[in-house]
């Protein structure tokens, strides 16, 4: 079979000495914003990594899209987000593995139950099929499950899954086609200058740069502070784990209110999800990627708890990635106050990853010149110290962040 | 067609494959471990991993000296999440029954 192969990474490629835009961070976010860039007609788009494709949390996230949400924002920005990935491998000629089995969320309260029922009624009210169903009607859809002490669930058919990293080699070589010069292995070690001409210096010499978007997620705070932009958000560490790969069984993703607990069976048919570990939210500054035993037991007993089956079921991998935490619930984006021309993309609760594609496509044309997306408002970098008439957060706060 | 060279039994990944992941311009281990697969299956890169950096190697990617080896993650071996749990496994039966 004859395959057109385009360079997603140009081994050993100069570093060009201008750009118009340069992007920070090579995840999803990055790749994606620098692809609806040239998309757009923007040239000289520029991204930069420290490390390869998929080190971060792009790489090491559990590939949910989901719809269900409790703010109308979110609902509506995932919508479109999930058509975009449902598209993906269409506009972008690669495989995503993309399988569209719903959502299933489980409560074991009563307060976690009136939670879901005022959101599916606002997603129904933005045309997400949401259905509040009985934990029997539950089972139906999972017949594994063990439903006992759980008040109420919530099943969106038209939610998914998908592998994540052929998100970043989609997107990384269609940018790549259309003349986007993308570095891995390049750390941004100093940002000097100014708008119009910021100088970001690297291993590989200095980029001279009009405008630069920070889209390093977790890390963008350490990012930004080369910049003098000081960042509120936060990381926190969260685990994740693999089974050996099962026949396919499980249809929906399915996640329990309280704990945290998620977990999906990929088109490879490998178990995947996560759990809260409430001792993470120590606020601490540094990222961790290290692995731990406390993790694998927790995560074990509220599998096997919610579907005793999977206990014959083996783990063959566990990792973790930081989710990037803000301090009213909503991510971070536009101009930061402090330095014109420096843009910030981030504090997205760990689901930057499903809302890229969406995401990307407004940031984009909001720097094309575009009027700005209704989330540039939201979600703008100043609300933390800004004084004065206009609301004092990110708009409503969003509850639905599991794991 | 003929000569179809294994180098990942787990997850079916073959010399064309990597070597396809060397042309699109992925060099590291790390990076075509995620590109093809390899070294994702019940071995975790056990078996595979000194042929497919002998792959890079030969593809003229990288030499050998510089090709470190991929994070190695816990569990050592595949472990049932019911003895993670504290639990017996339900019905536990050999293979085959």
């Amino acid at each position: 079979m004859a395959e057109q192969v385009t360079k997603s990474r140009p081994t050993g490629a100069p570093l060009p000495a201008n750009a118009e835009i340069a992007v920070i961070g090579a995840g999803v976010m990055g790749l994606a914003l620098a692809y609806n860039l040239a998309l757009l007609g923007v040239e000289r788009v520029v991204v930069l990594d420290a490390h390869y494709l998929a080190w971060g949390a792009s790489g090491r996230n559990g590939g949910g899209v989901r719809q269900q949400w409790s703010t109308e924002m979110n609902i509506r920005l995932m919508q479109e987000s999930v058509e975009l990935c449902a598209g993906f491998a269409r506009e972008l000629g690669i495989n995503v593995w993309m399988r569209r089995g719903g959502y299933l969320f489980l409560a074991r309260t009563a307060a976690a139950r009136a939670r879901l029922e005022k959101n599916v009624a606002l997603q129904n009210r933005c045309d997400v099929p949401t259905r509040l169903v009985s934990p029997e009607d539950a089972r139906a859809i999972v017949p594994e499950l063990d439903v006992e002490g759980f008040e109420a669930a919530c099943y969106n058919a038209t939610d998914g899954i998908v592998f994540p990293w052929p998100f970043l080699w989609g997107y990384a070589r269609a940018a790549g086609r259309r003349g986007v010069s993308i570095h891995t292995g390049t750390p941004v070690t100093a940002i000097e200058g100014a708008a119009g001409a910021f100088r970001l210096h690297t291993p590989k010499g200095i980029l001279r740069a009009a405008r630069v978007v920070c889209a390093a997620g977790a890390w963008s705070p350490e990012v930004a502070l080369l910049a003098d932009v000081a960042l509120p958000d936060w990381p926190v560490r969260h685990e994740i784990l693999s089974t050996e790969p099962l026949k396919p069984f499980l249809k929906p993703m399915v996640s329990v209110i309280e704990s945290g607990l998620y977990f999906s069976q990929s088109l490879r048919g490998e178990l995947v999800g996560g759990i809260s570990m409430p001792e993470e939210r120590g606020g601490a500054r540094e990222i961790r990627l290290t692995s731990s035993l406390a993790f694998l037991q927790t995560m074990a007993r509220a599998l096997t708890e919610v579907m005793p089956v999977l206990a014959a079921v083996k783990v063959v991998r566990q990792w973790a990635g930081p989710y990037d935490m803000s301090p009213d619930g909503n991510p971070i984006v536009g101009e930061a106050p402090e330095r014109p021309g420096f843009y910030v993309c981030c504090g997205f609760q760990g689901h930057g990853f499903m809302m890229a594609p969406v995401v990307a496509r407004y940031y984009a044309r909001a720097l094309a010149g575009e009027t700005p997306h209704t989330f540039f408002e939201a979600w703008r970098a100043d609300r933390f110290t800004r004084s004065g008439p206009g609301p004092a957060s990110g708009g409503e706060r969003e509850t639905m962040i599991i794991g | 067609m003929s000569r179809k060279v294994i180098l990942c039994r787990c997850e079916d990944v073959t010399l064309a494959d990597v070597e396809h992941a060397v042309a699109a311009g992925y060099a590291d281990l790390e990076e075509i471990k995620r590109y093809t697969g390899f070294g994702t299956g019940p071995c975790q890169g056990k078996e595979c991993l000194r042929e497919v950096a002998l792959a890079i190697a030969a593809a003229g990617a990288r030499s050998p000296e510089t090709i470190a080896p991929f994070t190695t993650r816990p569990p050592l071996v595949p472990t049932e999440l019911g003895l993670l749990a504290g639990r017996a496994a339900p019905g536990k039966r050999r293979a085959g029954k």
